[in-house]
């Protein structure tokens, strides 16, 4: 590897690093915790069979799983405004990233509150719970743990994702990477640079997938005191 | 105290309950004996709404109604006062032995934390199971675990407990723990209802036994006199083939 290269990456590194950290994770940890949100809400209204809701969630789910996720930034950005709905970049990739991710995580939630077996809420029911008590103490706890892994692996795919956000303006790591390699022209070196920081960035999620995962078992006595 | 008429329930074109009358008397101990798919789980699961009968009367203390017209919030009331032990257990997997016999009482009771974990843990202590207050139910066999489920059941003192076929999915031994522990209740005063395949707990515990045969009640009667003067013939082919000793 020649000197100059070995110096571009070297300098370029933290210049690509910090949109990295300053707009990368926050545009997916918004997005997430946005879309998780809308995610439940659209499950919940499916397994309690709100009349309407269940209907308007199912179409919903069809619209944005079916169509591009690019497409989708593009109707946002480029395409409201020619209704009168002028939004930024970022809280469009934002919006975007969130109603798309909702579609996909609401089939997260759905599936995994229908794994927790009937009799966990049958049991819950004979005891005395009502139906809000029962879902939210008995069944979402164990349909949490059912969701984590997939719920991370929509959470890495997402990071990976919001680099579409560069072609809607949004100056985030990979639009970073472009502008570089644009003025030095040393795209295969510095696209490679910013597929390692997309790495690191998933690498640290696995690790802290993998601490959680172990935390959300069941299996461990709580401790009592005098022992 | 708890009684239901001519209840009738299909699954699909299959007619599991084709009017069946059961009654429970304050502090019976009743054991409901029949062949698998003979509609006793499911008798048990309609009196506790389960599932709904297609047809029906209910009459517990002084609440009587149509079994179909019970409302949603009329059956929680009724559960209030219902103990159901499950074959699978169905101890709440999140939660702690502790933690799964106090949540009848502090959250669907509102008993204080104090009070409730104090009966909590008198009724873990009943059956025997005091020392693993705080494992999880993954942590423990299943005679643990249905034992603490018994104790679930039992910790809010309600009228009546269901039993559905408690030790079916048991080993011997573990089945051994778990009936002694009714053992214990049923000498308490307890009122049971017992689904079960156990002849032995239906013949030296139960106090009355009912036979169910494709979906109605052929016989019911005192479990000494069921036992020993059993008076029709498809009650007696079944004594016959649960008891008789294997032949080899």
């Amino acid at each position: 590897m020649s000197e100059r290269l070995v110096k571009i990456l070297i300098s370029s590194f933290p210049r690509i690093l910090i949109p990295g950290i300053k707009v990368t994770i926050p545009l997916t940890l918004l997005s997430f915790i946005f879309g998780c949100i809308l995610a439940l809400f659209l499950a919940l209204v499916q397994i309690a069979n709100v009349k309407g809701l269940k209907q308007f969630a199912r179409f919903y789910i069809w619209v944005f799983r079916g169509t591009p996720l690019i497409v989708q930034l593009f109707i946002i950005f480029y395409g409201l405004p020619s209704i009168g709905i002028i939004l930024d970049a970022f809280p469009s990739a934002v919006i975007a990233f969130a109603l798309n991710l909702g579609a996909y995580n609401a089939e997260i939630f759905r599936s995994a509150i229908q794994a927790v077996p009937a009799g966990q809420t049958e049991a819950a029911y004979m005891i005395g719970l009502n139906y809000p008590q029962t879902m939210f103490r008995i069944v979402m706890p164990q349909a949490f743990r059912i969701a984590f892994p997939p719920l991370f692996n929509s959470l890495i795919g997402l990071t990976k994702d919001t680099s579409l956000a560069s072609s809607i303006t949004v100056v985030e790591l990979f639009t970073t990477a472009q502008q570089i390699a644009a003025r030095n022209y040393e795209p295969f070196a510095l696209y490679c640079e910013a597929a390692v920081i997309y790495l690191i960035i998933c690498t640290v999620l696995t690790w802290i997938q993998n601490y959680f995962e172990k935390k959300l078992v069941w299996n461990t006595p709580t401790p009592v005191k005098g022992e | 105290m708890l009684e239901v008429k001519n209840i009738h329930k299909k699954f699909g074109s299959n007619e599991v309950l084709k009017g069946v009358d059961f009654k429970v008397e304050k502090g019976s101990v009743i054991a409901i004996l029949g062949n698998s798919g003979s509609g006793k789980t499911t008798l048990l699961r309609c009196i506790s709404f389960l599932e709904q009968a297609d047809k029906g009367e209910i009459t517990f203390d002084d609440f009587h109604k149509d079994i179909t017209a019970v409302t949603k919030k009329e059956i929680r009331q009724l559960r209030m006062k219902m103990g159901f032990v499950f074959q699978g257990y169905n101890l709440f997997r999140n939660k702690t032995a502790l933690e799964n016999v106090l949540e009848g009482l502090t959250v669907a009771r509102k008993i204080s934390a104090d009070e409730a974990k104090k009966t909590a843990m008198e009724m873990l202590e009943k059956v025997g199971m005091a020392d693993r207050a705080n494992f999880y139910p993954d942590q423990l066999s299943g005679g643990q675990q249905q034992r603490i489920a018994i104790a679930r059941a039992i910790a809010y003192n309600p009228e009546v407990v269901l039993f559905d076929e408690p030790t079916s999915a048991l080993d011997p031994r573990l089945t051994s723990e778990v009936l002694d522990v009714m053992k214990k209740l049923a000498s308490e005063g307890t009122t049971m209802v017992v689904v079960t395949h156990e002849m032995d707990f239906a013949k030296k515990v139960a106090n009355w036994v009912v036979y169910m045969e494709a979906g109605v009640i052929v016989e019911e009667a005192p479990s000494q006199e069921f036992f020993s003067h059993p008076k029709s013939e498809k009650t007696m082919a079944f004594l016959h083939m649960t008891t008789s000793d294997f032949v080899i």
